[in-house]
């Protein structure tokens, strides 16, 4: 039960913090983003540098287009749980396929990416499904798949085009990431797309209030449909930075990053009941989460401890989320 | 009132008891007594505060002051569980069967007695089949199965809420022989129910509730509907000061202008028709018509089935049977999508189901613009800031909590879904009870605007609990009683009084039209 004093409106607890999150996240997050970077200076003298910095953008793009999917997803409301799943399935098809053409590979990566969106989409928006459920689902399947399907990669090696390893590890201009290249105009699209697009809108709608979409005439299933299958691509192309990085698929390439996808797009301030936040808070939140995962690293703590610490960061933040929502 | 004997013993006595949600009084000051052996009627307008106050008698609700006794003792109902226990039983509108389950695990579930529960369904001379689930029962049915239940555990006091409201004619009959049984027996009934002719049938005498308070006690004889009817309206001066015009010029309804058109009405397009249109327990074939530049008021009491003609006619439910025509052209929503593309768009009744909570005053206005794929491609920021800020001007939005409508004010939200409309463009608009809870100010600006769209040629159909807004807003009227259309009257002749007893179902020998 919400306490409620004598006036009858809520008690609010911390109300300049919660209000700092909630109307200038950009900012609080710069804030946390460059604290971060100072104390892993501290930590570990020199990091800040044009390398070190280079290389946190090279780690933060497939993070950063694997949250993107996310954010859609948690912006109507949802959440999709197959993320990482068809990351690694689109990075196990560029391994399996690169002999045979890059663009080939690349173009069945995301095809892959769109048919699951599109399923994700049609059970969540016209079957109703629940996304959590829709999604994790999806993630077993495609996990169950893979397991078979990596049994064939056994006969022949696996191998990732060079074109895509250097898209996933090279540098232009010395200091640019070309997976920074790839990322930079997908997030630009999205930024513009949620503040500037009739989808955008639609998104947001959906996501704040589906009954008050419906009589206003917006047929919500449409809406979710595209949101998903939209993710389902970004996911392809997040499994395609990501193995064209590590130079080598295997089956648990990008289970790590499910946890993080949804701590990047938590912390960026986008409510995970739907309806507010944006692309903007999740980029900064994929840049604190590997800026954070460095200084964990020079720290010495295990993938284990970072697993605790990322899984705690949700549910703090989530716990703070519900606290804020608006009162029935 | 003195005239009557006043029985010995109180079964019921309740003092002063009252109600408050935050700011909004439910209930002031509420008095009640009924005898043992007497059916007791409980009376009063919509937001009288008769379901608060059952409320409180049953558990649910706790009141904030006033005290309880039954038979001279008090008593204190913490919880829904400690009613029965002071021996009472309420049957209420919804039937309280789970509808996955026979009517015998019904009836184990909630510790009722099968062997009473059946005696005195053969009272009413009805079975039931106890393995047929209680979901493939009729409401009818069901609303009898949950008396019965209530009757077998043998209460002093049995609250029946709006108990034939659901049923045939045949069981009305029935259900009052079992409750003559039941008084005959020295037991009570408190009745609550919007049909006064059957409340002077079956009741000993009435309460009449009206804005939170007791207003007066009466035993039901001949005529008594009247005397009723004037109870529940009050002294016809204290009626809301706020809803006449201000003065000369403050800018309700032109009349002139009105009655002009009322001459030449009949010369404007029709905009929207309906035929026959039935809801099965809702709609009984509801036939109306709305000309270009016309306001038609929809008054009735809660619950007579204008929720789903106002839903049938939005496309936000489908009818079972009837025909819309919208400018003469067939229209079969299939959603509200449907319906908006035809024009006919809905101002509905809960806010809540209408806005965006979390953003701002523009993407809510701008919401029906985005309903299209065809749409979702880039904003033209200019036409989309242009139209939400014509419309915003139009009515006067305060726009200072703008960044989120959930931070305005109820009469600020209410605008904005008015707004809405306004800036996609419609042909018909449904209000439904558009000026509950918001201050007057605001009810005056959404009545003049109301009026400048009629003017402007687009129709309206206004549902309203305000029973005085309609001669104020509307150039006719129609009093939709159990499903049907029972009155149709020019919005002249629509005074409180008369709008009331038709409401309530009497007064029907005028022919409609």
């Amino acid at each position: 039960m919400t306490p409620y004093t004598a006036t009858g409106r809520p008690e609010v607890r911390w109300p300049a913090a919660r209000r700092a999150l909630a109307d200038r996240p950009a900012l609080t997050l710069g804030g946390i983003l460059v604290l971060l970077l100072a104390a892993t200076d501290a930590v570990s003298p020199g990091f800040v540098t044009p390398h070190q910095l280079s290389t946190t953008l090279l780690y933060a793009a497939p993070l950063g287009a694997l949250a993107a999917g996310q954010t859609l997803a948690m912006l109507t409301g949802g959440i999709d749980l197959s993320v990482s799943a068809t990351a690694t399935a689109a990075a196990y098809l560029i391994a399996g396929l690169g002999a045979r053409g890059t663009a080939q590979a690349v173009a069945v990566a995301l095809a892959l990416g769109l048919a699951v969106g599109m399923t994700n989409g049609v059970g969540i928006g016209v079957c109703r499904v629940q996304p959590l459920i829709m999604t994790l689902g999806m993630a077993g399947v495609l996990g169950g798949a893979l397991t078979l399907a990596s049994l064939t990669f056994t006969n022949g090696v696996p191998v990732v085009p060079d074109a895509v390893h250097q898209l996933g590890s090279g540098t232009v201009l010395g200091y640019l990431p070309l997976d920074t290249l790839v990322w930079a105009p997908l997030a630009i699209a999205l930024l513009a797309g949620l503040a500037r697009s009739g989808l955008g809108r639609a998104i947001y709608a959906v996501g704040d209030n589906p009954l008050a979409c419906r009589l206003a005439g917006i047929r919500v299933w449409q809406v979710l449909l595209l949101t998903y299958v939209l993710g389902g691509v970004l996911s392809a192309i997040a499994g395609i930075l990501l193995v064209g990085y590590t130079n080598a698929a295997d089956l648990n390439l990008a289970t790590p990053y499910l946890l993080q996808s949804v701590a990047a797009v938590v912390i960026g301030g986008t409510s995970i009941l739907g309806g507010s936040g944006g692309y903007g808070g999740t980029i900064l939140g994929a840049l604190i989460l590997t800026v954070l995962d460095s200084l964990l690293t020079i720290l010495n703590v295990s993938q284990a401890g970072k697993q605790m610490l990322y899984g705690a960061i949700v549910l703090g933040l989530a716990w703070i989320y519900a606290r804020a929502a608006p009162a029935e | 009132m003195g005239r009557h004997p006043m029985p010995a013993v109180n079964l019921l006595e309740v003092r002063g008891v009252s109600k408050r949600y935050g700011a909004v009084v439910a209930l002031r000051s509420a008095s009640l007594t009924v005898a043992a052996g007497e059916v007791h009627a409980l009376l009063g307008a919509n937001g009288a505060g008769k379901s608060t106050l059952v409320k409180i008698l049953t558990g649910v609700i706790r009141p904030d002051a006033g005290t309880i006794e039954m038979s001279g003792r008090p008593v204190r109902f913490a919880s829904p569980a400690s009613a029965p226990r002071a021996g009472l039983a309420a049957v209420f509108q919804d039937p309280s069967l789970v509808p996955d389950l026979t009517v015998r695990q019904n009836l184990r579930l909630t510790g009722a007695d099968p062997a009473g529960v059946r005696r005195w369904l053969a009272a009413m001379d009805l079975g039931v089949d106890e393995d047929d689930l209680a979901g493939d029962l009729p409401l009818p049915l069901l609303r009898i199965l949950d008396l019965a239940r209530a009757l077998a555990r043998e209460p002093r006091l049995l609250i029946l809420d709006e108990i034939t409201a659901a049923l045939p004619a045949d069981l009305v009959e029935r259900v009052f022989h079992v409750i003559r049984r039941w008084r005959a027996q020295g037991r009570s009934v408190l009745f609550i129910s919007h049909r006064l002719v059957e409340v002077r049938t079956i009741c000993d005498r009435a309460t009449v509730l009206r804005d939170g308070a007791d207003v007066g006690t009466l035993v039901l004889a001949e005529r008594a509907e009247q005397q009723i009817v004037a109870l529940m309206l009050g002294p016809m001066a204290a009626s809301p000061e706020a809803l006449r015009p201000a003065g000369p010029g403050a800018g309700t309804r032109p009349d002139a202008a009105v009655r002009d058109r009322a001459g030449g009405a009949s010369a404007a397009p029709l905009l929207l028709e309906a035929r026959g249109l039935a809801v099965s327990g809702a709609l009984r074939g509801v036939s109306l018509s709305l000309r270009a530049g016309e306001i038609v008021g929809v008054a009735a009491l809660e619950g007579q089935g204008q929720d789903a003609l106002f839903d049938c006619l939005a496309g936000n439910r489908r009818a079972d049977a009837g025909e819309i025509r919208v400018a003469g052209r067939t229209l079969a929503p299939r959603t509200p999508y449907d319906a908006i593309r035809a024009g006919v768009v809905l101002v509905p009744a809960d806010r809540v189901h209408a806005l965006l909570p979390q953003r701002s005053v523009r993407e809510n206005i701008a919401l029906p613009l985005y309903n299209r794929a065809a749409r979702w491609g880039p904003i033209d920021l200019r036409d989309e800031g242009a139209r939400a800020g014509a419309a915003i001007a139009r009515l006067a939005i305060d726009t200072r909590a703008q960044r989120q409508v959930r931070r305005m004010s109820g009469g600020n939200q209410q605008k904005v879904v008015v707004a809405r409309w306004l800036a996609a463009g419609f042909r018909v608009m449904l209000c439904f009870d558009p000026t509950r809870g918001i201050d007057v100010g605001t009810k005056r600006q959404i009545h003049r605007l109301l009026r400048d769209l009629a003017a402007a040629g687009a129709a309206v159909l206004l549902f309203t609990s305000e029973l005085p807004e309609i001669p104020l807003v509307c150039d006719r009227v129609l009093a939709l009683y159990e499903g049907r259309v029972v009155r149709e009257l020019p919005a002249r002749a629509a005074d409180e009084a008369t709008l009331l007893r038709v409401v309530h179902g009497l007064a029907r020998e005028e022919p409609p039209g």
